[in-house]
């Protein structure tokens, strides 16, 4: 069973998908994908399969070197936790994939699709292309009527496979009651193969059965194009959110953890979350004290102080002691989704942007149908043969067909998409680059964002080295965030950790020890007994004699924060800050980058109003961002960046991932893109001068189907060419 | 010209047969790691029997 199933799944991964397999393999398969990183060669392909297939209980494995990634078929009790340390052992870091967040499967159907149409419509091009030459370079009479009675048998079927996303997206907008691209094409095959068809049943000498194939394949190559390029960013997106494997830890009956999917989760349910677990549900504290990082849903960079009682989102971060909750709002009651509700306000105002394609189609489509309508009107009544009039006004559509057109905006679009990918930006959305080009001001989030959320120590100096070592030792009990910068700072500092004896960590509020019978101590203001009046981020350090001593800490900025900031403004956009952190801690950052605009305690409420506000004056606004709090004002800006590390709600809003710390290349993806939008305008104006060249000779008749063919393919290799030039 | 009736025939059924190994690649996956693929066929491990 299990040799004739895997059989069938090396031929066939889409089978597996069927319903019918389905319900036959699920009780004895479990499908896992493990994401692999550092592999980059035919040696780590072995080791990586030899290693996993190794393994009890695994039926095959196999490493998919392009994404990276190994796909494990193995017994349904079997879990990525064991197989995880086997890549590890081996030397590969491994990370945990969701499945059911990659729907690869779904995009690779219409991408297969796309690639055989495109193969069909090249072979028959090819063919009848052949086929007409001969008929050009003189074949006549008899021989003439087979080669186009060919020609035609092979257009025709061609034609009703390979044109078909034509005929269907021209279907649903016609419709809807307008034009777009597709329009124009589909009349423009329509007629010239019934005019075509009619020619060669009189045995005329012109037919067009080259040019619909030719047309039908570049324009299937340019939705290609278009289409690898937004799959190799989807599927990219997807990966990120695969990384994130929804899990929790929630409490039986007699108290044992049991590991269930948050899903699975119900209101009420008791749930563990680990020191440096995320909160999976709302809910309400009923055991244990800690501190809570906030800083994606609100801004705040201060740790907030958790104890039995209090109230927790979804979303938040546990930082030093294991809590216990009881969930109060599940999945999508939590107001991590609430958000989302938001999200969909801010988004209805960007569905009314129109890409540039569509405003040439808008210009473009009418003007063709008329001008081939007069031209068989002036034909008619010029000569009273319908024939004639016919054949006149198909070459005037096929001449004039967008056949450039369509590869304009695809071809760029595909080679600056690659040349962001390169230096780690996912476009998302289709007209993103368009949008970012049109920038002129640009909101930052502050925390996570313009800073990289980790602490950073500011007033070492002011320790004696008595203190430090103190500190030091006090500091490596525990694994707060803070206490981890204070450590790496010491440490790289030269500082050596003081002997402690019963060093412990009192959960929420810091670490504890004794010092040659003192009692030392490091952590909270009120806890140790400091004094709260500042309101910078501090811990304290309490060496049983005389006041305490404040260790204070700045957020950490993100690499190429300060270059961001400096070309954007000297690129001449207006550069804002807005957070939702406290005013102090954002005027110091906005004076450390030179903004002279910003705001503070931002509501993500807020957030949203301040970018519609921007709008509203006319402005274009790029917002990046990273937090809950910022999806509103993702979703709502012209154009929106989100960096990797960003809460999954945060990327989905946005139109581009920024992969990597580097913040840097934003200004010089705005630089790219509108480098871009400028090469698809020049390619609009390169295909309408091929038009305004031809279309004359068209309209004059002069045009026969070897005129038709060298315009068609000049102009669209003219533009392909014209767009690689952005690389 | 009875040449004709030959050769547009075998032209047809040749080019018929490239269309349609290459639809046979696409369908069985032969594109889903153009990368691994490469490589692989460095590897030596199944160079004396086939992978069973």
């Amino acid at each position: 069973m299990t040799a004739q199933m895997r059989h069938q799944t090396a031929v066939c991964p889409g089978c597996i998908a069927a319903p019918t397999e389905a319900v036959e393999t699920a009780p004895t398969e479990a499908r896992l994908a493990i994401s692999l990183p550092t592999i980059h060669c035919q040696a780590c392909i072995a080791a990586v399969e030899r290693g996993l297939n190794a393994v009890p209980g695994v039926h095959s494995a196999r490493v998919n070197l392009t994404l990276k990634r190994a796909l494990i078929e193995a017994d349904p009790g079997m879990g990525a936790r064991d197989l995880i340390p086997v890549c590890e052992g081996l030397g590969y870091e491994a990370h945990e994939l969701d499945l059911a967040a990659l729907g690869a499967t779904a995009t690779d159907r219409a991408g297969r699709e796309l690639l055989v149409r495109l193969a069909v419509a090249g072979f028959a091009s090819m063919n009848v292309m052949l086929l007409s030459i001969s008929v050009w370079s003189g074949a006549s009479d008899a021989t003439r009527d087979m080669f186009h009675w060919i020609s035609a048998a092979i257009t025709l079927p061609a034609i009703t496979y390979a044109a078909q996303p034509f005929f269907k997206h021209a279907w649903g907008a016609l419709r809807a009651g307008r034009l777009n691209m597709d329009v124009p094409i589909v009349l423009a095959l329509l007629l010239s193969l019934i005019t075509s068809l009619w020619e060669t049943s009189l045995s005329g000498e012109h037919a067009y059965f080259d040019a619909a194939l030719t047309l039908t394949f570049f324009l299937l190559a340019g939705r290609y194009l278009d289409h690898r390029t937004r799959a190799a960013a989807r599927s990219a997106a997807e990966e990120l959110t695969a990384l994130e494997v929804p899990r929790a830890w929630r409490l039986d009956g007699q108290g044992q953890e049991i590991e269930v999917t948050v899903t699975d989760l119900a209101v009420g349910d008791l749930i563990r979350v680990r020191p440096g677990g995320r909160m999976p549900v709302d809910g309400v504290i009923v055991e244990g004290s800690s501190e809570l990082d906030r800083s994606l849903l609100t801004g705040e960079t201060l740790p907030v102080l958790a104890e039995p009682g209090a109230q927790v989102s979804a979303g938040e971060v546990n930082l030093t002691g294991p809590l216990t909750l009881r969930a109060t709002a599940v999945g999508q009651d939590t107001s991590l989704h609430r958000m989302a509700d938001l999200v969909a306000i801010a988004e209805s105002g960007r569905a009314r942007y129109t890409s540039l394609a569509d405003s040439a189609a808008k210009l473009y489509a009418p003007g063709v149908h008329i001008l081939s309508l007069l031209a068989f009107l002036g034909w008619y009544l010029f000569t009273y043969d319908v024939r004639v009039a016919l054949n006149i006004a198909a070459a005037v559509l096929i001449i004039t067909c967008p056949c450039a057109l369509g590869l304009a905006v695809p071809a760029v679009t595909t080679a600056a998409s690659g040349r962001l990918f390169r230096s780690g930006f996912l476009v998302k959305h289709a007209t993103a680059l368009e949008r970012l080009a049109e920038v002129d001001t640009v909101v930052f989030d502050k925390t996570g964002t313009l800073t990289a959320g980790t602490p950073e120590v500011v007033n070492l100096a002011d320790l004696s080295e008595a203190q430090l070592s103190v500190a030091l030792a006090l500091a490596e009990g525990s694994s707060h965030p803070l206490a981890r910068a204070l450590t790496q700072a010491a440490r790289a500092a030269g500082a050596e950790p003081a002997v402690l004896k019963d060093l412990t960590e009192v959960p929420g509020y810091g670490t504890e020890a004794t010092l040659a019978g003192t009692r030392v101590r490091l952590g909270r203001a009120a806890w140790v007994g400091g004094d709260v009046k500042g309101v910078q981020t501090a811990t304290w350090l309490d060496l049983g004699q005389g006041t305490p001593v404040a260790i204070r800490f700045v957020d950490a900025l993100r690499p190429g924060a300060e270059e961001a900031v400096t070309r954007l403004q000297e690129a001449g956009k207006r550069v804002i800050l807005i957070s939702g952190d406290t005013t102090a801690a954002v005027e110091d950052l906005a004076t450390r980058l030179g903004l002279r605009h910003w705001v503070a305690e931002a509501l993500p409420e807020h957030k949203a109003e301040r970018v519609a506000a921007l709008t509203r004056e006319g402005h274009k606004v790029l917002m990046v961002g990273d937090g809950l709090n910022d999806t509103a004002a993702l979703a709502g800006a012209h154009v929106s960046i989100s960096p990797a590390s960003a809460l999954d709600a945060a990327r989905v809003a946005s139109d581009i991932v920024l992969l990597g710390q580097d913040l840097s290349p934003i200004a010089e993806a705005c630089g790219i893109a509108e480098r871009a939008t400028r090469r698809i305008r020049q390619n609009f104006r390169i295909a309408t001068i091929y038009n305004i060249i031809a279309v004359p000779l068209a309209i004059a008749g002069l045009a026969t189907p070897l005129i038709a063919a060298l315009a068609m393919s000049s102009s669209s290799i003219t533009v392909s060419l014209n767009a690689l030039r952005l690389r | 010209m009875n040449v004709l009736s030959y050769l547009i025939p075998i032209s047809l059924i040749l080019g018929g047969v490239g269309l349609i190994g290459f639809i046979y690649t696409v369908r069985s996956d032969q594109y889903d790691d153009p990368e691994g693929d490469a490589r692989r066929i460095l590897n030596d491990e199944w160079d004396d029997h086939p992978k069973p």
